[in-house]
């Protein structure tokens, strides 16, 4: 599969960044979009841009409201209140059938009456677009999503992974202004997933659409997107790149639910104009940010830690900031990698990695039950108030 | 038998059971089908190649023991010869299957928005629904269709309300013609084309209506393109409950149709019972049943077919 082309071909995400640029005009243009089903909100008074051909995903856990946003742009749901413009468009009074989107399905809903072909050229045939267009284009995509030899097959005689690429190509067809796509990747295995995430975003690029992806998977978010929406209880948490997203959270909700993190619980002791100071009674231990925060002596706060970026040792770190003690309580073996869990005195437990680059460190590596101190850069967590 | 050797009865009906329980399961309906399906017809095959005499049984017996103690088999083709040469059991056959198709027809017709409507409905609703489509068969079928009779006579309720809102001068007779046949089959079999229908469309993935209307597809076409062919098994399947007990219907044409309703079912029954030719009955009664072996074979092909493609 075209993975290789992912090296040669800059992404959105690397490059233009139009949501940095202030005269760029928003593609689309979400704005206090609201849907209640009776008593229950599902979108709470959500607006969010999103700019020409990025790859945007809507990120968050079941019933958050993602598939529902994903649902108004499509037209399946009607918003109860807000306004969806895609190109300067309204689309309050466009019917889902007359809207420049295009969906794949979670499900995939492929026609299981139609071959492959017949399926891809739906949408086109809708359009009384002429038979050898249809032909022509039908192949074309064929080709791109690697379905050459399958036109004539029905859909109940393909894998999954190959149906997925049957939904594909057919929502691609009509060559939509946004393709809106429902957790895409999610009935295909571990493997095929990988493969197809890169897939997903040559052809996004060397179509040059805007996609919208839901998903609950954040390292499927992280690996696609050029920006990612966290969404949380129907409303948007927080928006940024994915690094932006994974190094600087800004809620506790963020920080947990991109990759695992460690929280501690903190009361300010020392609040000067360029670090903080921090006690935290979890940890057992006094911390020192290495930047201003605005806070008042006293008030709690959290600072988030990744796993990854602790030192893991049998020795006791020099100073009296920014280390926890604990006992080694598990370690589960990874390859690349060893996932520790630390058992504080507190009762708490810390989650910390360590590499595995020396193939015979296994002497220097703590054990079951070994004393370890976990010790961090004064810039390494992040401090979050909410 | 020794002590050692001596089950108690049970555990061994238990270990004959676990043993043949493959057998058991499908041995039952099997010598159902034997006793009273294969029995009955292997009977009325014989007699439909007996002779008819003033007797009883008013038959003749296919085996014959000359004097010399050899067994004559003595097969008459006769009823079937007179079948074809009588116009009258084929234009019965050929009215019979005429009223069978037109009516599964209009039946489809009529069910399809219905089963459509019951399967789109909200699941309490639907069960209010589906109850009030069964409802009916808790009235006897005799009844129901007697009713029809005081629906549609001259002075019935149809005629009365048409004369009373000045649509028409004079009654319209309605009563004992074909159009009252139709009208008590589509009416008595709708529950049998309804139900299939609706456990065929209720299955239908809602995602497949929202990715054909996402695709450009009006409402109309998606009904077109997408609900109705996937909905060919479930038509199948109901126009066969319909078609095939249409074709031997006695009851309806009897009560509601006229001198010129010509239906086998009919001819059967006088024949029967009114000449006492059980020979040519039971002619008719097979030939009948290879009339209708045919479209079964036809519907299950075009079933299988459809399985298939879906598949």
């Amino acid at each position: 599969m075209g993975v290789d082309r992912i090296e040669t071909k800059q992404t959105i995400a690397t490059g233009a960044k139009p949501w940095v640029d202030q005269a760029e005009a928003p593609f689309i243009r979400i704005s206090n979009l609201t849907k209640n089903f009776g008593d229950f909100i599902a979108v709470d008074n959500v607006s969010l841009d999103i700019y020409r051909q990025e790859l945007f995903c809507l990120l968050g856990g079941s019933g958050c409201g993602k598939s529902t946003l994903l649902r108004m742009l499509a037209g399946f749901e009607t918003p109860s209140s807000g306004r969806i413009e895609i190109d300067g468009q309204d689309m309050a009074s466009i019917p889902a059938y007359e809207r420049p989107t295009n969906m794949m399905f979670q499900s995939y809903a492929l026609f299981p009456h139609m071959s492959v072909e017949k399926n891809v050229a739906y949408g086109l045939v809708r359009d009384g677009v002429a038979k050898a267009e249809i032909a022509e284009r039908v192949a074309e995509m064929l080709t791109l999503v690697q379905l050459d030899g399958f036109a004539k097959r029905k859909p109940g005689q393909l894998s999954g992974g190959q149906r997925q690429r049957v939904a594909l190509a057919r929502s691609l067809i009509k060559r939509p202004k946004l393709l809106l796509l429902d957790e895409p990747l999610g009935a295909l295995d571990k493997k095929l997933r990988e493969e197809t995430q890169f897939e997903l975003v040559n052809i996004q690029e060397s179509l040059g659409v805007t996609f919208i992806v839901v998903t609950h998977d954040q390292e499927e978010a992280m690996t696609l997107s050029s920006r990612i929406g966290v969404m949380d209880r129907g409303e948007i948490v927080q928006v940024g790149e994915p690094h932006a997203i994974y190094e600087y959270p800004q809620s506790r909700f963020v920080a947990d639910f991109i990759g695992s993190v460690n929280i501690f619980e903190g009361r300010v002791t020392e609040d000067a104009e360029n670090f903080v100071r921090l006690h935290s009674q979890e940890g057992g231990c006094d911390i020192h940010v290495a930047h201003g925060v605005s806070c008042t002596e006293n008030q709690k706060m959290w600072l988030a830690v990744r796993p990854e970026k602790f030192s893991l040792s049998k020795e006791q770190p020099a100073g009296k900031y920014n280390f926890v003690t604990g006992t080694v309580d598990e370690i589960a073996y990874l390859g690349n990698l060893s996932v520790y869990r630390i058992l504080l005195a507190s009762g708490k437990n810390v989650r910390a990695t360590r590499s595995n680059r020396d193939r015979h460190d296994a002497e220097a590596a703590p054990g079951w039950g070994d004393t370890v101190y976990l010790a961090w850069d004064d810039t390494a967590g992040v401090v979050l108030t909410q | 038998m020794t002590g050692a050797q001596a089950a108690p009865p049970l555990t061994k009906t238990l270990k004959f059971i676990g043993a043949h329980g493959r057998a058991l399961v499908i041995g039952v309906p099997m010598w159902w089908l034997i006793v009273f399906f294969l029995i009955p017809f292997a009977v009325v095959a014989k007699i439909s190649f007996s002779e008819a005499v003033i007797a009883r049984p008013p038959y003749t017996s296919l085996i014959e023991w000359t004097g010399e103690g050899a067994m004559l088999l003595k097969l008459n083709f006769s009823n079937y010869a007179y079948l074809i040469e009588d116009s009258l059991y084929i234009l019965a056959y050929w009215s019979s299957i005429k009223v069978a198709f037109f009516s599964t027809v209009a039946t489809l017709i009529v069910a399809y928005p219905m089963a459509y409507y019951i399967a789109r409905a909200p699941e309490r609703r639907r069960n209010v629904l589906l109850m009030l489509i069964i409802l009916p068969f808790w009235t006897s079928f005799l009844l129901r269709v007697y009713a029809w009779i005081g629906i549609l006579k001259g002075n019935g309720i149809v005629n009365n309300i048409l004369l009373s809102l000045g649509i028409t001068s004079e009654p319209i007779v309605m009563l004992q013609t074909n159009f009252a046949v139709y009208v008590g089959i589509v009416y008595t079999y709708l529950p049998f084309m309804i139900l299939p229908l609706f456990t065929n469309l209720v299955k239908l993935d809602n995602d497949l209506l929202e990715a054909s209307s996402d695709l450009g597809a009006r409402p109309m076409a998606t009904f077109f393109k997408i609900t109705l062919p996937l909905s060919i098994p479930g038509m199948i399947a109901g126009s066969m409950l319909v078609f095939i007990p249409v074709i031997g219907e006695f009851v309806i044409p009897a009560l509601l149709g006229g001198p010129d309703t010509l239906m086998i079912g009919k001819v059967l029954w006088s024949e029967f019972f009114s000449n006492r030719d059980w020979p040519v009955a039971s002619a008719v009664a097979i030939v009948m049943l290879v009339l209708l072996v045919i479209p079964i074979m036809l519907l299950r092909n075009a079933q299988a077919a459809s399985a298939e493609g879906s598949s």
